[in-house]
């Protein structure tokens, strides 16, 4: 749905050939560069895009979640997105005969969501805002989460969300691994990131330079981190 | 404020779209779909200002945030934190947006076009854009089924334009009738608060007509930053200045302090 800092990486990298979403921007802070590039300028190569609105992408992946062939809502009636859009369809209602538009369902290949902890068994506890990350594992046919922490008892949690066991594929633990957001209770979202980010992105030799030395020459998300890691100044080493 | 203490445009701007939304919720009309940026800044204000004030609600599934700092992503935690109800994406955009329960939406966008449609999705051609905005997020919905939409953007020659480039988000659609025969429930582009002035659309026409300009504001200051033949309401009315309580508040929701 909203690709944004981590996708912008992937792109600028050359790594992306296809990007579904509905909303591809740095939140709070404007454009994500890189995906600009590729679109305005088809560097490092051209990509593909197939758009929608939030609504159109959380149908589509509740009806991959629920095993139907499609999702239906009331959009894209008037917009120009029905125009460029494949996978709607505007379909008449058998019962009342409005007009919906009806959207192919998504089911990824793989998924692969943060969430704030895990216990033996695999079975993972998501809390806070938690959006669209269910419908996600759950129309997967791979699922993965990345957990903050494993405990031996998952304590209840109001409003927290529990995807068991024998839906995920694999657990994994890793620490702050929804960085540069956040996983509530756990980490704060870095929003220094966000803004380096627009300043690292919008030239393509220091995209180049940062993705090389931050990403491709650290061994892990736990190594990454360090290289990034706040001076005691306060400002970032290394970006 | 600017360093001379008098408010800047943007000032006046978002003081007017609090109003507006201070009005909505006097008269029952006080659940309001915000996005981030100007809308949430004045959406966040009016909350601080009015009583009855209204209900925030957010693209991430929060409905009732009451932020103590601007949030800068729909996904910020102190959205999640001050909620009455977090729900998830699925279930804000059917059982709240597309079920009829939202009376205001609160947008922006990069281009307006004189019938209310709004552009977020690129300037230029869709296959070789001049540039490549973040794309349609949740305002076509929002633009469909909120009771009615109030626009803030600032007015100029290249965002207020004859026709939009890309339609991402439907105002009048191409113009009367268009929204009962595209099946669109709720009422459109209500009213767009601008940093010149207030336009709102004509009955008969649906075209988007200056109602209001902001105090110093001219008709010519309008008219050269807008890109189609606009017009004035005959009972052209003036908006009141802002007052100190209303900047006063604006500067402590931007710093963050106001509780």
């Amino acid at each position: 749905m909203t690709p944004d800092v981590i996708f912008d990486q992937l792109i600028g990298a050359g790594r992306v050939s296809k990007l579904t979403f509905s909303w591809g921007g740095n939140p709070g802070v404007g454009s994500l560069h890189r995906f600009r590039d590729a679109v305005e300028n088809a560097w490092p190569r051209a990509i593909e895009i197939e758009e929608h609105s939030h609504a159109g992408m959380a149908a589509r992946y509740s009806a991959g979640a629920s095993g139907l062939p499609f999702g239906t809502l009331r959009g894209y009636r008037g917009t120009d997105l029905l125009q460029f859009a494949e996978n709607v369809r505007l379909i008449d209602c058998p019962f009342t005969g409005q007009k919906l538009a009806a959207v192919r369902a998504i089911n990824p290949d793989v998924s692969i969501v943060h969430a704030q902890r895990a216990d033996r068994e695999g079975n993972v506890q998501i809390w806070g805002i938690i959006g669209i990350q269910k419908e996600a594992i759950l129309s997967a046919k791979v699922a993965i989460a990345t957990v903050e922490e494993i405990v031996d008892r998952l304590e209840p949690v109001p409003g927290a969300v529990v995807l068991p066991a024998w839906v995920m594929s694999a657990v994994a633990c890793v620490p702050n691994g929804a960085h540069p957001s956040f996983a509530m209770g756990y980490s704060h979202r870095d929003n220094d990131f966000y803004r380096d980010w627009d300043r690292i992105s919008s030239d393509r030799a220091a995209f180049e330079q940062w993705i090389e030395r931050h990403v491709i020459g650290t061994p892990d998300h736990s190594a990454f981190l360090d290289s990034i890691s706040m001076t005691a100044s306060g400002g970032r080493s290394g970006i | 404020m600017a360093s001379d203490g008098k408010p800047t445009a943007d000032d006046v701007m978002i003081v007017n779209a609090a109003r507006a939304l201070g009005d909505l919720a006097r008269v029952g009309r006080a659940t309001c779909f915000v996005g981030i940026g100007l809308p949430s800044t004045a959406a966040n204000l009016a909350r601080k200002l009015y009583d009855p004030a209204p209900v925030l609600i957010y693209e991430s599934g929060c409905i009732g945030s009451k932020p103590t700092r601007l949030p800068l992503s729909i996904g910020d935690g102190e959205l999640g934190d001050t909620a009455d109800a977090v729900v998830s994406v699925p279930e804000i955009f059917t059982y709240w947006l597309q079920a009829g329960r939202i009376d205001v939406g609160f947008l922006g966008g990069a281009q307006l076009d004189r019938l209310g449609n709004i552009n977020s999705t690129v300037i230029g051609s869709y296959h070789a854009p001049k540039t490549r905005l973040p794309g349609a997020g949740g305002a076509p919905e929002i633009a469909a089924a909120a009771g009615r939409v109030v626009v803030v953007m600032r007015q100029t020659r290249r965002a207020f334009v004859e026709r939009c480039d890309f339609r991402t988000s439907v105002g009048f659609g191409d113009g009367p009738g268009d929204r009962e025969t595209l099946g669109l429930t709720g009422g459109g582009t209500g009213l767009v608060i601008t940093d010149l002035g207030i336009l709102e659309p004509d009955p008969g026409t649906c075209e988007l007509v200056m109602t209001c300009l902001h105090p110093g504001v001219s008709r010519e200051q309008c008219l050269d930053n807008t890109g189609w033949a606009l017009r004035f309401a005959d009972d052209l009315g003036c908006t009141m200045q802002a007052t100190d309580e209303e900047l006063e508040m604006l500067h402590r929701v931007r710093s963050g302090v106001a509780s």
